[in-house]
């Protein structure tokens, strides 16, 4: 049964696909709106399903066909199912549910309605198929097929050349990541001989890997994840993304798609954990990206940027936990920011939606008295992220950095404690340009300004609903050793990591830290925004350069423009003009005419007078009869 | 077999092109119906050897046999699971090359549609000839429809390009029929017989130096034909120059007569020349992937990208091929078929853009998306093919591939892997800027969306697509036992020893030879113990 | 009986004369008369030949080479006229379409 679960949303987008220019709106919206609502039924059912199947005989893998088989190359089109798969499909399905309907009313008047909803439940379809693959092409098929819908939805408006600037540099910086992913496929297959998952963990299991071939895999898989997840250095297309509508961003470039990597990492955590080195290196590189995103997402104005560089952020606190080898505290700070930051982006999508499309936080402010459902939903998610206790990312945030502090990983541990408060002090620094202070509201936007419909809100309600309670099911071990429900839940997946030993009272200390972490950078965005505003104005004065480089995020597209695009397009032009027109051609060409100025001259010898070839002709005879005589 | 299925196939064409000739001139459209349905024919035809065969076989299936002339030289044609589905490939394409030229050939339409008609002919009797005379006359016959078929309807530099791609093609072939003639001679010194058959060459065995030289005949032959880096500039030109159904052809079936030659006649008749040539070979086809990748990206005609893409596109498919295991050879041939449908495809898309606006120039276009929603999704698929997106026939073909590669070389993969960054590149690039954007050309604004017409070509190409892409499994269990008794000819050499039975079979005296061979052997021996 | 060598002896020049009639002369009809003689010159030292080897061999090819004459005029001469309504002309000089 459950194998209908990525079936539904994929021959919805089938039918939207053929037949979509023929199909009402209204009948459009509600069989996308449905197909996703009956999977994430499925999914809620065997997700209770799966709580009372014993450990031993998971995962559930339903084989629909085989479907690539030659010599050793071998992948079944099979699904499975088991707790970390179930997570991803409650996560998929929920948040891409709300995300539908809410997406209904956002884009209720754009000409390419029935398209977007056809990109939408194929994303839907893909995102499945790439959580519950049972083997590593199957999710890898699902991990090119979101990037595709990625690809598309971003630019969904093809007119701009913005966006499809930004889809196709999407595409392309993902695949460099997918390149490196088939050479780990690759190396699986040449060692274990199999893709299934079950095999790789036998194989683990048994000791068929090295070491050093696990350090190989996995470094090749992460720079994968580091394309798909946007991590350093290949994040540059998340914030470029941005172009796509909103309820996009929100799906693919906040919930889902780019967590994939956290999922991809998760999914193959005992390779990781064998490797050791490679899960060091996912820790690290996860802690720089936290920290570097933070810092390039202090000084945007766009509010929708600010909002992907806090996603690619804390997208690197998730590959922290996972380098730390609490992988269930990276998958648990997944899942609360699915709900947190989708609201952050649907709650922007209504500020949007009300100031007829202006993104810009200098022309908001004062926000608050026009759009009531909008901006509590909106602080909720904000006081979420920055980790202000009892709200779902605080538990979340808290479990990775106790983790990494148990592992002695002091300095991710600090980089990680950084980054908190510089996420507490951009998100209230964009609560407070954007919802308090004085109107900056530009004439024509202010009189349409208005609250979003039923369809949109009830969206964000019930998205702010879940990123209060969502923590709840994973309570920090202090509380008992059964609070933490979601990382036992995830036990028969994930390969328990070494135990923390942290007395009480330093797990305590810890938490009041990053507690305290969290207070500050509000209160200092409070300082900043509200109370003076003139301190950034001053802070800028004062180290100009410094504000430069933030405000150009480091000048990274330029160097990679530079150093990579440019040398090879030039290169290739060079190339071409001189090798392929001049050597190549040149030798071809220069053969066809040796070939005809050979004929040219001996064409000098042909008078046209028969004379004159006789006289040939006879003194051809003399000197054989000559020759045959003497 | 009681009915001639495989001579049906193949003339079947012929026939129709000597019906058309008594077709008087001006009734172009029935000239049109009547070449359709004869492809149609042919395309149901050889529908049913796809039926019939038998994937267990790794022998030709459907032979015919009689003698012709004399001397070795007789009629003998047969498929097995490598010629079949190129056979297959050719029959599919010919109708909707003739559909795609409806309206885009207006002068001379009745000598158009006769030399298309010879053309399949030609290809199809290339695919399934099993004596090397056969094969070596319909290989060269196939060159003169090809010839008029872009010097007469092509574009402003048609007769430069069509002499650099006769000439060019011509070359190598000349040096094969040495090769040819050489193997011939090798044969009857060693039996006492004449035969041209294939696989009676199978069976000899020959001096090294002696497979060497009539090794370099062959394959330069058919690195010319795929085209291989350095001996692909004739396909741009002739594809920039040739009419949409010309190039559609071109592509699609007559490079793969390239790969096709490698894998009946380059690789098993000469193993141990292989071994030799192969790292050069292998290089060769790992530029040309990395170097069409490049060119492609900086073309400024759409069609000349293609054609850059199809370089590339190629030298994996050859590098594949040279990876000499399963997994390679078995993605080699998937990827011919998927190289066939998809450059197909977009040959076609181009003419369908050309048709409308009479430039290819990239510049020229920009927004066509906006004006024809239906056809920016045909295109967007037919590109994803080529890109290799996993659900579409491009993946299975290409991961394949660049697992056989894997196997034999990771250095080689990892280079070769690049393309799937480099494909997506130049194709999406040339998508963004010829579907999206703002309307820049105001011409663009009077464009239609695809008609009836279009759609009827464009939707089987596209079917096949998404079959090949999600249930590849029919296509690739009958290539098995071909597939594994080609790379049991090339890797254990299971040939019959004819030398002892004759006095020389090579042009050094028989006991240097033998001497020599015995010295490799050590010497291979020798290699296999210190890497063990 | 006459020596062969007298015939051989007029054959040579016969033979000769028509090399340089063919070589002096401007005109193509002379030309092409030279060119008979050249081959009656031959005819001759066949016959001769053959006469004194006592052999049918030589007169038979006497025969062919009549008749090829014969033809050859016949072609030659219709060629000639054609070219001489093309070019009013029939000096040899004229015709160089042959030229490289």
């Amino acid at each position: 049964m459950f194998w209908l679960i990525p079936l539904l949303p994929g021959a919805s987008a089938f039918i939207l696909a053929v037949f979509g220019k023929w199909l009402p709106k209204k009948y459009v919206s509600w069989q996308a709106c449905l197909s996703v609502f009956a999977s994430f039924g499925i999914s809620l059912v065997s997700f209770f399903g799966l709580l009372k199947v014993p450990p031993g005989s998971l995962p559930v893998i339903k084989t629909l066909f085989h479907w690539i088989q030659s010599g050793s190359f071998n992948a079944d089109l099979s699904l499975q199912l088991d707790p970390l798969s179930s997570i991803m499909t409650l996560v998929v399905t929920g948040v891409g549910l709300l995300i539908h309907v809410y997406s209904v009313g956002y884009m209720a008047h754009d000409k390419g309605y029935q398209r977007y909803f056809t990109y939408l439940n194929l994303f839907t379809f893909a995102m499945l198929i790439l959580v519950m693959g049972a083997n590593l092409v199957l999710m890898f098929v699902g991990w090119e097929g979101v990037g595709l819908c990625s690809y598309l939805l971003i630019g969904f408006w093809f007119e701009k050349h913005s966006a499809a600037n930004a889809g196709k540099k999407a595409f392309i910086v993902n695949r460099i990541g997918d390149a490196a992913f088939i050479l780990g496929i690759f190396f699986i297959f040449l060692i274990v001989g199999s893709g299934d998952f079950r095999a790789i963990t036998g194989a683990i299991e048994g000791g068929a890997i090295t070491q050093g071939m696990a350090t190989l895999i996995a470094l090749l898989l992460f720079a994968g994840a580091t394309g798909k997840s946007a991590q350093i250095p290949l994040y540059v297309w998340l914030p470029d993304a941005m172009e796509g509508p909103t309820p996009v961003s929100a799906l693919i470039h906040a919930a889902t798609m780019v967590t994939a990597g956290v999922y991809m990492v998760s999914r193959m955590n005992l390779l990781f954990t064998l490797s050791g080195v490679a899960g060091q290196v996912v820790g690290i590189v996860g802690a720089l990206t936290a920290i570097f995103a933070a810092t390039m997402a202090l000084t945007q104005n766009d509010i929708k940027r600010v909002l992907a560089y806090s996603t690619i952020s804390q997208i690197g606190y998730m590959f922290i936990g996972c380098g730390v080898g609490a992988y269930a505290a990276g998958m648990f700070h997944l899942f609360t920011h699915a709900f947190f930051k989708s609201l952050l982006f649907l709650a922007a999508g209504s500020v949007m939606h009300a100031l007829s499309g202006e993104l810009d936080m200098r022309k908001m402010g004062g926000l608050r008295k026009y759009l009531p459902l909008t901006y509590p939903t909106f602080l909720i998610g904000a006081i979420a992220i920055a980790g202000v206790p009892f709200l779902s990312g605080f538990f979340s945030k808290d479990a990775i950095l106790t983790h990494a502090f148990a592992q002695g990983q002091y300095f991710i541990w600090a980089l990680g404690l950084m980054g908190a408060v510089l996420t507490a002090f951009y998100m209230f620094r964009l609560v407070f340009l954007t919802f308090f202070g004085p109107e900056r509201i530009e004439s024509h936007a202010k009189e349409h300004l208005h609250e979003s419909p039923r369809v949109m809100t009830v969206p964000l309600v019930i998205l702010a609903f879940f990123s209060i309670i969502a923590g709840y099911v994973g309570l920090p071990v202090v509380l008992g050793e059964k609070a933490n429900l979601f990382s036992r839940f995830l036990d028969p997946v994930i390969h328990p990591g070494p135990e923390v030993h942290l007395g009480i009272s330093t797990e305590w200390l810890l938490i009041l830290v990053s507690v305290a972490v969290a207070l500050c950078g509000i209160y200092i965005a409070y300082v900043f925004y509200l109370k003076s505003p003139r301190t950034p104005h001053r802070i800028v004065a004062r180290f100009p350069a410094l504000y430069k480089l933030l405000y150009n995020k480091y000048y990274v597209d330029e160097v990679y423009n530079a150093a990579f695009v440019k040398p090879l397009v030039n290169g290739s032009q060079v190339v071409y003009d001189n090798f392929d027109l001049k050597v190549i051609d040149g030798t071809i060409d220069g053969t066809a005419a040796a070939t005809s100025f050979a004929g040219k001259v001996l064409g000098l010898f042909q008078s046209g007078l028969v004379k004159d070839y006789t006289l040939v002709l006879l003194l051809g005879v003399v000197i054989f009869l000559g020759y045959l005589l003497f | 077999m009681s009915f001639p299925i495989l001579s049906f196939v193949t003339f079947f064409p012929v026939a129709g092109a000597v019906l058309l000739i008594f077709v008087p001139k001006e009734k172009t459209n029935l000239h049109r119906y009547l070449a359709l349905a004869f492809t149609l024919i042919t395309l149901v035809a050889s529908l049913t050897l796809y039926f019939h065969f038998d994937g267990a076989v790794a022998d030709p299936q459907f032979v015919e046999k009689s003698g012709w002339l004399g001397y070795g030289i007789n009629y003998h044609l047969g498929v097995d699971g490598i010629s079949l589905w190129l056979v297959l490939l050719t029959t599919f394409l010919l109708p909707i090359a003739v559909l795609s030229s409806w309206t885009s050939i207006q002068k001379r339409v009745k000598e158009y549609l006769i030399f298309m008609l010879l053309l399949e002919s030609g290809i199809i009797g290339v695919f399934v000839s099993l004596n090397l005379f056969l094969f070596y006359v319909f290989w060269e016959a196939m060159l003169i429809p090809m010839y008029f078929l872009i010097g007469v309807w092509g574009g402003p530099r048609r007769i430069y390009a069509t002499l650099k791609f006769v000439l060019m093609t011509m070359f190598g072939s000349l040096l094969m029929l040495v090769a040819i003639f050489a193997l011939y001679s090798f044969y009857y010194k060693a039996t006492g017989t004449y035969s041209l058959e294939i696989f009676d060459f199978y069976k000899l065995i020959l001096n090294p130096q002696v497979q060497g030289w009539l090794f370099l005949g062959f394959a330069l032959a058919f690195a010319i034909k795929v085209p291989m880096f350095p001996f692909h500039t004739w396909l741009p030109d002739a594809h920039v120059e040739a009419p949409t159904a010309a190039s559609v052809i071109l592509a699609a079936v007559l490079l793969k007569m390239g790969t096709y030659g490698f894998l009946r006649f380059a690789l098993p008749l000469f193993p141990d020349a292989l071994e030799r040539f192969l790292p050069l070979l292998s290089i060769l086809a790992l530029i040309g992937i990395i170097y069409g990748g490049l060119m492609a990206l900086i073309q400024k005609d759409i069609k000349s990208l293609v054609a850059y893409s199809s370089v590339s596109h190629m030298g994996l498919i050859m590098l594949a091929v040279f990876s000499l295991n399963t997994e390679g050879v078995e993605g080699a041939i998937y990827q011919m078929l998927n190289h066939g449908l998809s450059t197909g495809a977009l040959f076609l898309i181009v003419g369908i853009l050309y048709e409308r606006a009479h430039t290819r120039l990239i510049k020229d276009f920009g927004g066509v998306s906006s004006q024809m929603p239906v056809f920016s999704a045909f295109f967007l698929v037919c590109l994803l093919s080529a890109v290799g997106l996993p659900g579409l026939n491009g993946f299975v073909g290409e991961i394949l591939c660049l697992f056989g590669i894997f196997k034999t070389s990771q250095l080689q993969a990892i280079l070769a892997v690049s393309t799937v960054i480099l494909a997506a590149a130049y194709l999406l690039w040339m998508y963004q800027r010829v579907m999206h954007g703002p309307i820049t050309n105001e011409k663009i604004r009077s464009f239609k969306d695809i008609n009836k017409r279009e759609l009827g070509y464009l939707v089987p190409i596209i079917i096949m697509m998404f079959w090949m892409g999600i249930y590849p499994q029919p296509f690739l269990r009958k290539m098995d036992a071909s597939v594994s008794r080609l790379l049991d000819r090339v890797h254990n050499r299971e040939r019959i020893f004819l030398r002892e039975t004759s006095q020389t079979t090579s042009l050094k005296s028989d006991r240097a030879a033998e001497a020599e061979v015995d010295q490799t052997a050590k010497k291979i021996l020798a290699e296999l113990e210190e890497k063990r | 009986m006459i020596p062969v060598g007298y015939f051989f002896s007029l054959s040579i020049v016969l033979f000769v004369l028509g090399i340089i009639g063919f070589f002096v002369k401007r005109d193509l009809i002379t030309m092409f008369m030279a060119v008979e003689v050249m081959l009656n010159a031959a005819n001759l030292a066949f016959i001769a030949l053959a006469k004194a080897a006592g052999s049918p061999a030589g007169q038979v090819i006497v025969f062919f080479v009549i008749t090829v004459a014969a033809a050859e005029a016949a072609v030659g001469l219709a060629i000639i006229l054609l070219v001489f309504r093309q070019k009013k002309s029939i000096k040899a000089e004229d015709m160089r379409l042959m030229k490289g």
